[in-house]
């Protein structure tokens, strides 16, 4: 069972991990559209502590005007779970 | 490798982690090698196009190149390069363009699109493909009307992306290698029509 389904709307972690992440920092804090579940993949922040935990992974997408202020187009990310809030 | 490769200050990174493995005794410079040679033997956009030329020309094919881009690059005889990811293709229509980017890195289906242009894994183009895509687009020569929408594709997970263009117009008469000949690495990134 997922946390999240296809339409909803998420918000990416603002926090800064001290090690390896794959949220990259222009999305932090910033709300996006879950467009689908990508797949079920161990989270890498602790693959490279040799933690080996799956979790779902979901592509997300951002509007410009949300990451940047301005721009019309869109950016796509997948994020792990663990990275993501409800947004309302 | 791409032309400038070589001199770039990554260039010199790698060879100084090679040159760690190596006297730590974890890895051999045979070893190594056979692995660059068996990645970089068959990997070539000739690969990727020949996948875009029959998705345009077999509709069942498109529709399972969606789906999934693992199973369809198998299907021509892929299979080996596109282990280890997922693979995902991503379809312009006339009014979509997507352009993929990996801004951690320089993820990429290497064995599809061959090896990755220097400009792929330069921090300008990593940086300014989310920000701006169609100021870089249009200095790939690629302008693009206002009305169609752009979709940047951040590979920073286990997927990699494939763009799979539009189909010009007026081709209906070429056979598939003719079609795969139309389509360019920089169209399969999504810097170039097709």
């Amino acid at each position: 069972m997922t946390r999240f389904a296809a339409g909803a709307r998420v918000r990416a972690q603002v926090a800064d991990p001290d090690g390896h992440t794959r949220l990259p920092r222009y999305a932090r804090g910033h709300v996006g559209e879950v467009v689908e579940v990508r797949a079920t993949w161990q989270l890498p922040d602790e693959a490279v502590r040799g933690v080996f935990r799956a979790e779902p992974v979901y592509a997300v997408r951002f509007n410009a005007a949300e990451l940047w202020g301005s721009g019309s187009h869109s950016v796509i990310l997948d994020l792990w779970e663990s990275y993501l809030e409800e947004a309302p | 490798m791409s032309g400038e490769h070589g001199e770039l200050p990554v260039a010199a990174r790698v060879r100084r982690l090679e040159e760690r493995l190596i006297a730590a005794g974890l890895a051999t410079d045979e070893e190594l090698d056979e692995i660059l040679e068996r990645v970089f033997s068959s990997a070539s956009p000739v690969n990727g196009a020949r996948m875009v030329a029959r998705a345009w020309k077999d509709p069942g094919y498109h529709d399972r190149l969606l789906a999934d881009g693992n199973a369809a690059a198998a299907e021509l005889g892929f299979a080996s390069g596109a282990q280890g990811y997922l693979l995902k293709a991503v379809e312009n229509t006339p009014g979509v363009h997507n352009m993929i980017v990996c801004t951690l890195c320089s993820c990429y289906p290497t064995a599809l699109l061959g090896p990755s242009p220097s400009w792929y894994k330069s921090f300008a183009y990593r940086s300014r493909a989310v920000r701006e895509p169609r100021v870089v687009l249009a200095e790939f020569g690629l302008e693009l009307p206002d009305t169609t929408e752009v979709r940047v594709w951040d590979a920073n997970s286990e997927a990699r992306f494939l763009v799979l263009p539009l189909r010009p117009e007026s081709t209906d008469e070429m056979d598939e290698s003719e079609l795969a000949s139309l389509v360019t690495r920089n169209g399969l990134i999504g810097t170039a029509l097709r």
